[in-house]
């Protein structure tokens, strides 16, 4: 279904431009998944689309608290963002002053995420499409089967994340020309509640296939890339409405 | 579940609390719930008589009910998990006292199944792992290992586990004391910023490892996220002076033993199973220096010594002492008077000793290239006055020479001091010489210089060192291999360097060989021997 989806999206091919609205061009391509879904094996055609040139940062965010304030942390329904929603904002309308307006905004959940993208006419991208463009180094558009490309993602995760994040966008642009997937923050995708790893990755061999359906019956295809892996158990473990200090998004458009 | 006479006969007797008499009425009083908490502790003996108290209870039909513990008993097991739920918790919850190591919660002193409460923080942090070089450990509770849980077996233990908001990664715990699928693990997945709840009976006494299981399981582990959970027998432990908690871990860093700096998780090495570090208490230094374990002497230790591995299993021993018991895989039996005790990763043991000599004990883990080289070392120091009775600490100290005789040895004496003063004669370095070569020489060139033949050369009138007095210096420097042919006869042997000699030494030696048995004379001096050192000559191979 998803593929079908995907192959839509390639008919109406059309010139877009890259940049300007801080998008990126993705050319559309075959990739195979570092996961291994149970009704794609092997590549998946991915359809052209854009991709924002580095993630949402505070100041972004905002913008569109200003002008959707039913997204203020004080007035958000509790059902679409959890207590520390926004809990790092000086108040519901204001940021800390300093580096935090350029910094990648977090503590967002995955309704305020949406919603945001929706706003700006575009959506957040499938776990696909993420991991495609996420897949590349500054010259390759796809690095994953060089160790260090591994490597430099796993001493992120190594780094404690009490210290302050960078500002969005100062990472070095991969091959595409968008920063800051791996190194900042992690990001939601849209598809991220059916990545259905099981919360105790030791039962192999004898899963609870009940849980799994359709699409969304994962498992790791490459055992290397467990860098992947503990990036998917991140987002398996989080409801719609959690927040944490080290999770924000992009958003995509497709091409009109 | 049995009748309520059943199943308070079943308390009673699985809290065996013996004041001193061992008839059976009066420990059948003193099993009452109603004995207060507060002396319990103090009463308990050894487990040894557990068995023997049971099975005396158990020949007492008229006053005990077979039920299940009972009918274990008399197989002289406990029972298993089969026997150790003791009904629903009683009383007001109770919240767990967890420690840091090396500290262990006090003993829970309860006589009757509680409901006890666990709050356990998983931290991501920043920490010394050896002097100048830092790692990002994952946590339980902000240490390697985590807090040290402490229960009784038949609580209702409620598990209330939380990431710190700042954590990175989701993580969740496996307690080995836990019955039931993941040991809690799926139970407990928990995004960072977020708590989990789950509720288990600790069915089973011992002392058991838990663990992070998230995925790459391996990182978790390797990265410190384990810690032990003890479940105490309803009798309690046995009373000692001093508990200590120490787990022994292996981590894997991207640079070398001791590079500076922060260092980063190599998986890589920790799929070949080559730690960088071998650990107790999850840094270098954990357990020594001003943060050695203490004891004094008379005083009775326990230490509850874990294992988390990720990978390696540990061959635990103190050097000094002899474990008076070991409860093995932190069971319910003991083994006496064992040197070294084997700790699989994902395991523990309970040990006692009594301290009797003071000193330094050294814990270590006694494969022993992991203690000099990676790290895992720790110290106990016993304060109190010696007992020499025991141990006399260093009676004698003095120089064993073997066949080298202590008068000769003297000419050594002389010739060093007369060759600082630049007064050496050849007589003075022969017989410097002389003793030198019997220490070192003699072993394969026989006393007399005749050597053996066929297999080493003679020394005495040899032609080949006729040719040339300066291979003696050479041979001894570099050593000899390969074919020789002395005084006629061939050789074809190997004779190693004697990287021993200072170039003194070898000076006196060779004049010695010059000026004794038909050889030329004359003399080698230590300047040449040093000249001949530095000359980066290949080895000496010898074609004639």
């Amino acid at each position: 279904m998803r593929l079908l989806l995907l192959l839509a999206g390639l008919l109406p091919l059309t010139a877009w431009a890259s940049d300007g609205d801080g998008y990126v061009r993705i050319p559309p391509g075959d990739f195979t998944s570092t996961l291994a879904y149970e009704d794609a094996r092997g590549p998946v055609r991915i359809a052209p689309f854009g991709i924002m040139r580095h993630p949402v940062t505070n100041a972004e965010f905002l913008a569109f608290v200003n002008t959707h304030p039913a997204w203020r942390r004080d007035r958000v329904a509790p059902v679409f963002a959890g207590p520390d929603y926004l809990a790092h904002w000086q108040g519901p309308t204001r940021l800390v002053p300093g580096d935090q307006a350029a910094q990648p905004v977090t503590r967002v959940s995955w309704f305020a995420a949406a919603a945001y993208c929706e706003a700006q006419r575009a959506r957040l991208p499938r776990w696909l499409e993420w991991e495609y463009v996420a897949a590349a180094d500054t010259v390759r558009h796809d690095a994953r089967a060089d160790p260090a490309w591994r490597d430099r993602i796993l001493a992120w995760y190594a780094r404690p994340s009490s210290s302050a994040l960078p500002a969005a966008g100062a990472g070095v642009p991969n091959a595409y020309g968008v920063r800051d997937l791996h190194g900042v923050v992690w990001e939601w995708t849209d598809d991220y509640s059916a990545l259905l790893v099981s919360a105790d990755n030791r039962d192999q061999g004898d899963p609870d296939r009940s849980r799994f359906c359709g699409a969304g019956a994962l498992s790791v295809a490459d055992r290397e890339q467990y860098a992947v892996l503990m990036r998917v158990a991140m987002l398996s473990s989080l409801g719609g409405s959690d927040t944490t200090m080290s999770l924000g998004f992009r958003c995509v458009r497709g091409l009109p | 579940m049995a009748a309520p006479l059943g199943r308070l006969n079943r308390v009673h007797l699985t809290q065996v609390i013996v004041p001193r008499p061992l008839a059976a009425q009066s420990f059948l009083v003193m099993r009452l719930p109603t004995t207060p908490t507060g002396t319990f502790m103090r009463r308990i003996v050894p487990l040894v008589l557990l068995a023997l108290l049971v099975t005396l209870a158990g020949c007492n039909r008229a006053t005990v009910d077979t039920g299940k513990n009972a009918e274990a008993a008399k197989s002289g097991t406990t029972g298993g998990s089969r026997a150790g739920d003791f009904g629903p918790p009683q009383g007001e919850p109770v919240k767990a006292v967890l420690t840091s190591p090396p500290a262990v919660p006090p003993a829970t002193g309860r006589t009757a199944p509680a409901k006890v409460i666990v709050e356990l923080e998983v931290i991501e942090k920043e920490m010394p792992i050896s002097e100048g070089v830092r790692y990002t450990f994952w946590t339980f509770g902000g240490t390697v290992p985590g807090s040290f849980i402490r229960v009784r077996q038949g609580d209702t233990v409620e598990f209330h586990l939380k990431n710190a908001p700042d954590s990175k990664m989701p993580h969740n715990i496996d307690l080995h004391g836990v019955t039931g699928p993941g040991g809690g693990a799926a139970s407990s997945f928990t995004a960072p910023g977020h708590a989990s709840q789950f509720t288990f009976k600790a069915l089973n006494a011992g002392l058991y490892v838990y663990h992070c299981a998230t995925a790459p399981v391996g990182m978790h582990v390797g990265n410190g996220m384990y810690g032990l959970i003890l479940i105490e027998p309803p009798q309690g432990l046995p009373k000692v002076d001093r508990e200590y908690y120490v787990m022994q871990g292996d981590f894997y860093t991207s640079g070398k033993y001791r590079e500076k700096g922060l260092q980063t998780f190599n998986m890589e090495n920790a799929i070949d199973e080559k730690p960088t570090y071998v650990l107790f208490n999850g840094s270098e230094g954990a357990l020594t220096g001003d943060k050695a374990l203490t004891a004094k002497t008379g005083e009775s230790v326990r230490l509850y010594v874990g294992n988390g591995g990720p990978n390696l299993v540990s061959s635990f021993h103190v050097i000094g002492e002899i474990f008076d018991k070991v409860w093995y895989e932190g069971g319910t039996h003991f083994q006496e008077n064992v040197q070294t005790t084997l700790i699989p990763a994902g395991g523990a043991a309970m040990m006692e000793f009594h301290v009797e000599v003071p000193g330094s004990y050294v814990l270590v883990d006694h494969s022993i290239f992991r203690a000099f080289n990676k790290g895992a070392l720790a110290i106990l120091k016993a304060d109190g006055p010696d007992v020499k009775a025991i141990y006399s600490g260093k009676e004698v100290d003095e120089t064993y020479l073997g066949d080298r005789a202590s008068a000769n040895l003297a000419a050594v004496a002389t010739a060093a001091s007369a060759a600082t003063a630049g007064a050496l004669t050849v007589d003075e370095q022969v017989k410097a010489g002389q003793a030198l070569f019997a220490g070192t020489c003699s072993t394969c060139h026989q006393a007399n210089g005749q050597g053996l033949p066929g297999v080493f050369p003679p020394l005495a009138k040899s032609d080949y060192f006729a040719k040339d007095p300066m291979r003696i210096p050479d041979v001894a420097l570099r050593g000899l291999t390969g074919k020789v042919s002395v005084n006629g006869q061939d050789y074809n042997s190997v004779m190693p360097p004697m990287s021993q000699l200072t170039d003194d030494a070898i000076a006196n030696i060779a004049t010695y060989v010059l000026n004794n048995w038909d050889n030329p004379g004359g003399r080698v001096t230590k300047e040449q021997v040093a000249q001949r050192r530095k000359e980066a000559a290949p080895a000496a191979v010898a074609v004639h």
